[in-house]
């Protein structure tokens, strides 16, 4: 086992400098992902900054909107009133993801920055070049059922896997982070990369930059939101494919759609062809179904995946029915 | 656990209370999960160890009263917290009604999963005491038992239920 420092500051500007400090320190929040990477000798870090003692945890009402503080536990987030009232595509992904001891331990933070669930990156010792830049991507010709097929690249077509994540996107969510010289305000939209030559980068976050806290904006949308799930149990595990939907229709016609994917690319995926073709129209069958195809038009399935290009267009159309139902 | 200072590896000793004991877990690696310290260290082998990630919930233990899977727990991180396991839960040698609901169901078979399961349940009837089927099912759902095929696991948890029920009735 190699030297591992444990530190449990009590204050983010602390945090920040001793995550900065050592290039190969890592957060340590829920640990649910961390722990686990950890004992499989994926993560080797030298330094873990254990963030549990910071005071960013809890749900605030804030300008109409909400601000979640990046330690709130899954859990509490789908127990608040707030959130399941006024934000229901939140309360449902987070009521589908993982299981009721992980979501008591997972936070909100984590949550956006979990790693993929890819088998050969999750395997130590198989090419993968998100956790070993340059050895290959196993996937592509190995196992690839759960990969992506939308937003991959030749390197890499790991998916993201966190539920989530896909209805922050879809409320357009945004990520408050604080690093030793520059606070920022991340869209959710903004933070993830695309795997392209370099998928051992997941987000615009820099090392040692902490997620301080989720807010969601007080929208038109966000009331008429839902996230569906499919998995291969109805219960506890990852999603084949998700999506989250918000819609706000008028006088019958929609004047402004989210549509959000889950388990279908390597980043939360926003489906904007999709949006464009919902947005000004009536929500019939028709549009639908013009909706549903819009969003994998551009899929790139594989062998093994190809699935997955109709469970999406299954998947939206179930959920756009369920959104736009009740005027 | 607070401190700057780098610790070495296999050198670091601190303390862990535990079903209301102080415990000292000497010379440990500090990336040790709180079931490897329980299991290993402390010579508590209630909490089991099968998938070591978070999939099964045989290791279930509450930290502060929160259930939790001890194997994703660190256990430097629960250095100021109160950890109760499965040996916790009883009073003595007497069996609370979760475990003896368990054995009179003939909800437990080879027994591997009983022990995370007695804490899921004991969680959730003490924090819902009328739960619906949908909701013991969601509840143990992190519970993986490869034996019994859960019928009569429910039919347990249900006798529970409805024996504490009839208690609290006036
Ligand atoms: C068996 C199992 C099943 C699961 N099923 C699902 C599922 O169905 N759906 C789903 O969505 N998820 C699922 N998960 C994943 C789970 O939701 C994540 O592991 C969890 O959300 C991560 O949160 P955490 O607080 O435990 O993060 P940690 O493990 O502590 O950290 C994860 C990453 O985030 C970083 N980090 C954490 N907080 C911050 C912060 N505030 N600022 C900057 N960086 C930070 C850490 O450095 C680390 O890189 C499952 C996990 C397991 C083990
Ligand atoms: S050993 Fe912890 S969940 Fe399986
Ligand atoms: S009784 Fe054998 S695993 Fe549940």
């Amino acid at each position: 086992m190699a030297p591992l420092e444990y530190l449990r500051p009590s204050d983010e500007g602390a945090a920040i400098a001793l995550a900065e400090a050592d290039g190969r320190a890592c957060l340590l929040a829920g640990g649910t992902d961390v722990v686990g990477l950890l004992k499989d000798g994926v993560l080797a870090p030298s330094r873990l900054v254990d963030i549990n003692a910071l005071p960013i945890a809890g749900v605030e009402i804030r300008d109409g909107g909400l601000s979640i503080g990046a330690l709130t536990r899954l859990s509490d987030v789908a127990d608040h009133p707030a959130v399941r009232g006024r934000f229901p595509a939140l309360a449902h992904a987070v009521l589908a993801a993982a299981s009721p001891q992980l979501r008591n331990m997972a936070t909100v933070g984590g949550s956006l920055l979990q790693r993929t669930r890819c088998g050969y990156f999750r395997d130590p010792v198989t090419p993968c070049n998100k956790r070993a830049p340059g050895t290959g991507c196993s996937a592509i010709d190995g196992e690839h059922r759960l990969h992506a097929i939308l937003g991959g690249s030749d390197r890499c077509i790991a998916v993201h896997p966190s539920d989530p994540a896909v209805a922050l996107l879809a409320l357009d969510a945004v990520v408050r982070t604080r690093g030793s010289r520059k606070e920022r305000a991340i869209p959710v939209d903004d933070l993830y990369l695309l795997p392209g030559s370099t998928p051992e980068r997941e987000t615009l976050l820099e090392h040692g930059e902490l997620i301080v806290a989720v807010e969601l904006p007080a929208t038109s949308f966000a009331a008429r939101s839902c996230y569906l799930k499919v998995r291969e149990r109805a219960s506890f595990e990852f999603a084949l494919v998700s999506a989250a939907v918000a819609l706000d229709v008028r006088g019958g016609v929609i004047r402004t759609a989210r549509v959000a994917l889950g388990g279908v690319a390597p980043r939360p995926w926003r489906a904007r062809a999709a949006e464009a073709v919902l947005r000004g129209s009536r929500m019939t069958e028709a549009t639908i179904a013009a909706a549903a195809s819009a969003a994998v038009r551009d899929a790139r399935p594989r062998e093994q995946n190809a699935f997955k290009v109709e469970l999406v267009r299954r998947v939206l159309t179930r959920v756009l029915a369920t959104a736009g139902a009740g005027g | 656990m607070t401190g700057n200072h780098p610790l070495a590896a296999e050198s670091e000793t601190y303390e862990l209370s535990v079903n209301g004991r102080r415990e000292q877990v000497k010379a440990a690696w500090l990336g040790e999960s709180l079931l490897a310290v329980l299991r290993e260290r402390l010579g508590l082998p209630g909490a089991k160890n099968a998938c070591e990630q978070g999939e099964c919930g045989s290791c279930s233990v509450f930290v502060d009263g929160v259930l939790v899977c001890s194997c994703c727990v660190l256990a430097a991180d629960a250095v100021d917290a109160e950890v109760t396991t499965v040996e916790g839960l009883a009073d003595g040698d007497a069996l609370t009604d979760v475990q003896q609901s368990f054995l009179d169901a003939g909800a437990v078979q080879c027994g591997f999963c009983t022990p995370g399961l007695v804490v899921a349940v004991h969680d959730l009837l003490d924090r819902n005491p009328d739960p619906g089927d949908l909701e013991v099912r969601e509840a143990i759902s992190g519970n993986l038992c490869r034996c019994t095929g859960y019928g009569r696991i429910l039919a347990a948890v249900e006798a529970v239920r409805d024996q504490r029920g009839r208690r609290s009735r006036p």
